[in-house]
Formats: structure tokens, sequence, C-alpha cells
């Protein structure tokens, strides 16, 4: 890999970085999110819900203990999700348009956004686990190093679904609609709240689609990797949905369908 | 001597839409070019081809020897762009900013550093690089964006319609100082707008209207070709416009051209 490619990664890095410590809010935001759903939303739940031994548990855990690894894969989400809305923004502001006009492959350059997109998440979930580890979750101070590789790849992978939505909205105002349609589903229908066999004891069907949900796989990986854990099935099932988004990612943005994805239109609109 | 941006048989259609019809012109290394034409003649159309945001559905377009077809990288390494639309980080800083651009493009820190301060003394920046973007005005963002089309030296500047929602004063510095980077030898530009007054008598006009190439040469010599006294009839009376703008543009008497 060349000096250009590298020095490209790193401005792009630095810009998103850069670009989210001066956001306040969206930084303020990004840990609050999720702070809330762990000290009020566990303290109201963890009477109402009992848990059994699950792996990869030894045994029995506050309900605010198994929400943690949902709650770092929440923050993954949404910031894959602010990511495209980010893309989106660039896109009507100009700078997207800059940044494909740099002379190194297209696939390069949206790949360089993802890890830039997925090193955000990362320095936001690592925030969230200290102040988590602050407040007395009992949670094991070795798991988040264990944990980097699962964070990496569900940054990667909701973001790659991020940059695809982005394609799909024409302008930010739309923005709002594909967040309930796909941040509320991924996150309910999932393992981040509650386990599967809970919701297997309500309603197979819906079993079944928080079995196939690709954020279900991110929530478990991450959480079996806080316990030093394997977890092949877990990791495939992310890996395979990571191809499959940053597939049709790259589809979607190459140079052959314009700047827009789709083909483009003429310049302006 | 080979051209340093050549445009030829180049065509585009949106749909049943057709944006571009069979469009050549050279820009010479050194010349200033100026793609003159009205809103929708296809400007922007051919600003997107040469920077590739669009693929090139028919005709070539070389920058620098490199065929964008065959050698899209290096045609595109060879150009410094400011679009239409602003593409600055408003949230970053001047220097940031910079910074940003140079490592897209490569640069190391120290000749980054080196080409940030050239350019900002050069365009009177300077007091301003710690400033967030945001708090700059139009004309000082427009400056920036030059400074940094022009950082890592293309050999061919792109502007598309650089002084749109100026003031007359901001943009008729921007003129000048782009105008002092062709003669300075630093770039070869090509200039699309469709304000005439922005042309000098040395410039190289491209007029185009409809998506078509109405003519083409130094301006000095079209006047006298089409026997116009300015610009502004010549520019009416190619596109079909009825005369009604104040703004002559320039003259033949200006031009030193006959009377």
């Amino acid at each position: 890999m060349t000096n250009h490619w590298l020095r490209c990664m790193h401005g792009i890095l630095i810009r998103e970085t850069l670009r989210f410590f001066q956001q306040r809010e969206r930084f303020l935001a990004a840990l609050v999110r999720p702070l809330v759903w762990l000290i009020v939303f566990a303290a109201g739940f963890r009477t109402a819900l009992g848990l059994s031994i699950i792996d990869p548990y030894t045994t029995y855990i506050p309900y605010e203990v198994y929400i943690v690894p949902g709650l770092a894969a929440m923050v993954i989400l949404f910031n894959g999700m602010q990511s495209s809305l980010s893309l989106v923004y660039d896109r009507e502001m100009g700078s997207m348009r800059m940044l494909l006009t740099t002379p190194l492959p297209r696939w390069y350059l949206i790949f360089c956004r993802l890890l830039a997109g997925s090193f955000v998440s990362i320095l936001q979930v690592y925030a969230f686990l200290l102040i988590a580890l602050a407040f007395g979750i009992d949670l094991p101070p070795s798991g988040l190093i264990a944990v980097l590789p699962a964070l990496l790849l569900g940054g990667l992978m909701l973001g790659s679904l991020g940059l695809v939505l982005a394609a799909a909205i024409k302008q930010l105002e739309n923005f709002a609609g594909i967040m309930n349609f796909v941040i509320f589903p991924m996150f309910f229908l999932s393992s981040a709240l509650y386990p599967l066999w809970k919701m297997q004891e309500t309603s197979e069907t819906l079993y079944w689609i928080c079995q196939i949900n690709p954020f279900t796989h991110v929530v478990e990986f991450i959480r079996f990797s806080l316990y030093w854990q394997p977890a092949p099935a877990h990791l495939g099932w992310s890996l395979l949905a990571f191809v499959l988004f940053a597939g049709a990612a790259l589809w979607i943005y190459s140079p052959a369908r314009g700047l827009r994805g789709g083909g483009g239109g003429p310049p302006g609109r | 001597m080979s051209p340093i941006l050549s445009i030829a048989g180049v065509s585009h259609h949106y749909g049943a839409k057709q944006a571009l019809n069979d469009v050549s012109f050279d820009v010479e290394k050194g010349s200033f070019a100026l793609l003159l034409g009205p809103n929708g003649a296809g400007k922007s159309t051919l600003y997107t081809l040469l920077t590739q945001l669009l693929p090139l559905q028919a005709g070539r377009i070389a920058i620098a020897g490199h065929d964008i077809s065959t050698a899209p990288r290096a045609a595109l390494a060879g150009l410094g762009i400011v679009f239409q639309a602003q593409t600055l980080d408003l949230d970053l800083s001047v220097e940031q900013n910079l910074r940003y651009f140079a490592r897209l493009r490569g640069m190391s820190g120290k000749d980054a550093s080196r080409r940030i301060d050239e350019q900002l003394e050069r365009l009177s920046l300077n007091d301003r690089r710690g400033d967030r973007v945001r708090a700059l005005n139009g004309g000082h963002r427009r400056r920036l964006e030059i400074a940094r089309a022009l950082l890592h030296q293309p050999q061919v500047l792109l502007l598309d319609e650089p002084t749109v929602g100026l003031d007359i004063p901001t943009r008729q510095r921007i003129v000048d100082d782009v105008h002092d980077l062709a003669s300075d030898g630093q770039a070869t530009v090509l200039w699309a707008t469709h304000l005439i007054d922005e042309a000098r008598a040395g410039d190289r006009i491209v007029l185009l209207h409809q998506g078509a190439v109405r003519t083409q040469g130094e301006a000095r010599a079209l006047l006298d070709e089409h026997d116009c006294d300015d610009l502004a009839t010549l520019f009416n009376q190619l596109t079909e416009r009825k005369p009604q703008a104040p703004l002559k543009g320039l003259t033949r008497q200006d031009a030193g051209g006959t009377a």
C-alpha cells in the first residue's frame, strides 16, 4: 500500500473524528442514550424480567449486565445510521464530491469512510463501557480488549447498511422515516433487550425474525467476546451480513453509477 | 504542442434529455479558457464528466495526456477542482479543511504545511487559518476553495461558476486572482460561467448553448469574426436571447480590435 493510500485513510479518519468531537451535542447524545437505557430502563425492568443462566454467562446476572452488550451494539447501530445521515449531508453539502474526486479507487474511498465511521463508533462504545464500569456494572475488564474485533465488525456491517440506506434517501428530510423503519425494528427484534428464548415463548414467528436479524448476531458476538467466549456462528453471520451490505454499497457507489448511486441526474439536483 | 485538456466528441444524456451534444475543444497549457453559457447550457454536466462523478457515455476526454477512460486516476490527479456548490467542511477550521484535502491527495505533512502557508498567504487568508469555515463569508469561502484546489499544484484548475452569489467587488477580486494564476504560469484554467463580464481580452472562449459548442476562439478574435461590438451582443446572438443586460462585457475597444 503506497503512502498516498495510507495518508488518505489517515485524513478521512481524522476528519470524521474531528467532526464528531466538534459536534458536542452528537457526542453527548451518543453517551446519554445508552446510559438512560442502562440506568433507567434496566432499573425498572430488572424485577419484571427473570433471566436464567444462558451462555456466555456462568451464573445468574442482573438485568443491567445482560443489556450492556445490546446497548454497546445500539451505540454502533445509531452511529452507523448517523454516518449515513452524515453521508446524505455531505452529498447535499457537496463534500462527497470532493472525496469522490480523490484519485484513488472508489471502493477504497468508501472503505475508508466506513472504517472512519466504525472508529468513531468504537470510541463511543468504550466511553459508554467505561461509564458503565464506573456505575458498578459487573463486566470483566479484560473483555474490553477482547470485544474490539466484534465492535469493529459490527461498525463496518452497520455502517455499510447505512451507506446503502443513504443512497435511497434523496433528501435529509426523509431520514427520520428511514430511522423509524430501520433502527427501531432492528433494535427491538434482536437479543439486545431480552434473550431470544423469551421471545420464542411469545411468538415463534418473531423469534425467527430475530434470528435472521443481523443485528442480533452483532449483539451476541459482542456479548460472547466480552467474556472471552468463542462465537463462530455469530461471527459468521455478522461477517456474511457485512459482505452483503458492503457489496451492495460498493455496487451502488461504483463510478459507473455516478455520484448518487442509481445513475445520477443533472448536477445540482 | 499538445493541449493539456482535450475534449473530443463528448455527448451526454439524462434519460431522454440530451445535455451535451458532440462537444469538442482543447485548452492549451498556461491559458485561461472561459466556458461561457447560459444556465442549463451543459457546463456543470461537462464538469461532472471531467471530474468523473458521472461516467462518460460518448467521446473522449484527456487531461495532461491521460485519457479518463483508460487512466482515470492519473487524469484526476492532474485536476484542481472548485465546484459550483461549496464543498468545504463547515465544522472544521480553514487549516483543518486544507490538511484534510492534502491528505486525500497523498501529500506529506511537510509538503502540506509548506503549500498551505503559501496558498493562505497568496490569497490573504493567513489570519483566518484557525477560524471555523462556518464563520467565513462567501468570498472567503470561495478563496479558500481556490487555495485548496491549488494545494497539490494541479496541471488544470477547473472552476464551475465560482463567483455565483458573491458581491461585485469580491467577484472581481476572484476573477483577477485566477487570471493572475494563469498569466503567472501557475495553472491552466477552465472557468465556467454565465457572467460575460468575467472575460478578459486574451481569454479563450468556448460558448456553450443547449449542450453544443456554438463558437470558440480568443475573445478579441471572436468579436471581430462575428462582427459584434461587445461580448454581450455576441452572447445574446449565439444563445438566441433578447438583449437585456446593461452589462456589455468585453468590448472591441477594450480588446484593441477594429472599431
